[in-house]
């Protein structure tokens, strides 16, 4: 056999690609059927909820399950908009801050050279296995010291910092030859001016990726909310999700869990759609070829 | 031992040509400024990285040597809370150490080769077909803490309303409704068939786009140089150019296996699960430290979590260090 045309990122089918469509779609049939469980879940009517046999789709989709759950919202002290707002607030404010945190250290770390720079990274390597639920007690006495505790704050400090973004940025830039930043400096371009017009632009997928990462970590977050917070009007959308979900086996309160669940899942779904394409587009044009 | 030779000799190869990039820098004039950047755009993330993860981890060390119930100040104890750990805590034997590794031997490899090869796959593809699938693919791992227990415990749902029984009774396989999620036979095969539907996320995507980075030249010149099957072609092309993907890949699998801790507790709908049969360390650690307030004792079960987390991290540097031939 030799080699017959351009066969990884292929431009048209070709029956040669069956056999990977024969055990790609039964495996993404598999992983979305739960998903898509949830949506039809998430509309189907009361009567459907407690029909058996349970049926996979709905016949009569309603917003029964999203008004039910607003109107359990609507009966505590704080409106369920106060707790969205601070979700949202949450969310954009982490993710452009671990977006500059971990650009900035990633081209220091793989560009300047310096003592003690290999042992930064090699320690940051090292924390990207750190699991944050293995040390929350102590996390919460750091949180306490640092007097955080029923400050807005406590939602977005503590997860900003993340060593997987750091490391993927400095992977990302180590494949920039070290000539184009010379050629740069050549050019009279000073280092800010280095970093945010010629090496941002370059590491586009890898600030897409950072900004999916932090994203998921903060508009899921519960723990902040859980321990650091007794405010009610600081906490997130997904900490007061989870309280209505945390007892969810009868079928009477499955479509309001879903319909909540549909509410945190989404956006995650929504944004990755949005960033998805711009790391496929900035993957073709980036030249690393 | 062999990896620990490897990497080191390529650091110094690093650091001879940096070195010697140094000397014929004639940029000298600019080092100063260059530094005071350098330290201004590395601070940050420095100061966050040490408050939130290092003085954590230092802090769990320290009190994992102390009695501390959270009200009195926490006393000096020694070893004591290691060696209970490790003599005197049946549960954390018989019962959390197989669970853990069990479920982190199957989660950790299944999930790591299952978004290699998935990627290379949906790399086989044209374009729109590929979005799609891996899109698909993709979207369990969006699924939150919360998303999964609302999702898997209506499947799983131990009254004949439960998605799988109801099935299940249909066919006539079972005739009475199984308790899957509180029966200690199923329920830690469960929470891996769970971990694993979640675990295409971005280590599989980090993979995706390592394979369709890969220059197509590549192949088409080891084809001219005798290549002849894609066994090869994986082999010989596709692993060794996308090698910082597949270790970010591993990484994510680590990472995702030990974060997915509480997947038990969440199926089950309680701490301790059922005869502990989905009960991982994690649990362990929330068990002593929010349920019986023994933070010493709940400090040195994380430290130990983290010191197989960290034994873990160098086996897998090993393996791949040691592919790199």
């Amino acid at each position: 056999m030799s080699f017959t045309g351009k066969r990884i990122n292929p431009k048209h089918f070709h029956p040669s690609q069956i056999k990977f469509y024969l055990i790609l779609l039964p495996i993404a049939v598999f992983m979305v059927m739960p998903i898509i469980y949830m949506f039809t879940t998430a509309f189907k009517p009361e009567e459907e909820l407690f029909q058996f046999p349970p049926s996979f789709f709905v016949k009569n989709p309603t917003l029964d399950n999203f008004q039910s759950l607003f109107k359990l919202m609507n009966g505590s002290s704080v409106p369920a908009s106060r707790y969205l707002f601070n979700s949202i607030l949450v969310t954009i404010l982490t993710v452009l801050i671990s977006i500059f945190l971990s650009v900035s250290a990633g081209y220091i770390l793989s560009k300047k050279h310096f003592k003690g720079q290999k042992l930064i990274f090699e320690i940051n390597t090292i924390a990207l296995m750190f699991v944050p639920i293995a040390v929350t007690i102590p996390r919460f006495i750091i949180v306490v010291k640092l007097g955080l505790i029923d400050n807005f704050l406590a939602n977005i400090l503590p997860i900003c910092a993340m060593p997987i973004g750091l490391f993927l940025v400095k992977q990302f830039i180590d494949q920039i030859p070290d000539a184009l930043i010379e050629a740069a400096k050549i050019d009279g371009a000073g280092e800010f001016t280095i970093l945010f017009r010629v090496i941002c632009p370059m590491v586009k997928p890898a600030i897409a990726t950072i900004a999916i990462l932090a994203f998921q970590s903060a508009w899921g977050n519960v723990e902040a909310s859980t321990y650091y917070i007794n405010d009610e009007s600081l906490k997130t959308f997904a900490y007061y999700l989870s309280t209505f979900s945390s007892s969810t086996s009868s079928a009477a309160t499955q479509g309001v869990a879903a319909a909540s669940a549909l509410i945190l899942f989404a956006p995650n779904l929504i944004i990755f759609i949005i960033m998805q394409s711009n790391v496929m587009d900035t993957m073709a044009h980036s030249g690393i070829k | 031992m062999e990896s620990k030779a490897i990497e080191v000799s390529s650091e110094k190869k690093g650091n001879f040509f940096t070195r010697l990039f140094k000397k014929d820098n004639p940029n000298k004039v600019g080092t100063l400024k260059s530094s005071v950047f350098s330290m201004l755009l590395l601070l940050p993330y420095l100061i966050f990285f040490i408050i939130f993860i290092i003085v954590p981890v230092a802090t769990a060390i320290g009190l994992s040597f102390t009695n501390y119930n959270a009200m009195t100040t926490p006393d000096f104890v020694g070893m004591t809370n290691y060696i209970n750990l490790l003599t005197n805590d049946d549960v954390f034997m018989q019962d959390i150490i197989p669970n853990t590794l069990k479920f982190a031997l199957i989660c950790g490899p299944v999930s790591y080769f299952l978004s290699f090869i998935l990627a290379w796959m949906l790399a086989q593809i044209p374009k729109i077909s590929r979005t799609i699938l891996s899109l698909l693919i993709y979207s369990p791992s969006l699924t939150a803490g919360v998303t999964i227990q609302v999702v898997w415990v209506a499947i799983f749902s131990g009254d004949a309303n439960g998605y799988l029984n109801s099935f299940l009774l249909q066919l006539g396989t079972i005739s009475e409704p199984i308790q899957w999620l509180q029966s200690s036979e199923y329920l830690l095969p469960i929470m891996i068939l769970v971990t694993i539907w979640s675990s295409m996320g971005v280590g599989f995507l980090a993979m995706l786009s390592g394979i369709l980075n890969i220059d197509s030249e590549l192949y088409e010149a080891a084809y001219v140089d005798g290549m002849r099957t894609r066994f090869q072609e994986i082999r010989y092309i596709t692993l060794p150019s996308m090698k910082p993907q597949l270790l970010f890949g591993a990484v994510m699998s680590v990472v995702n296996t030990f974060q997915a801790g509480d997947i038990g507790v969440q199926l089950s709908g309680s701490n301790p699960t059922p005869n502990y049969a989905g009960s991982l360390i994690i649990n362990h650690i929330e068990d002593y430290g929010y349920i019986r307030y023994e933070m010493g004792y709940a400090s040195a079960i994380s430290v130990f979590l983290l010191i197989m987390i960290y034994v873990i991290s160098k086996i897998i540097r090993k393996l791949l260090s040691s592919n790199e031939d």
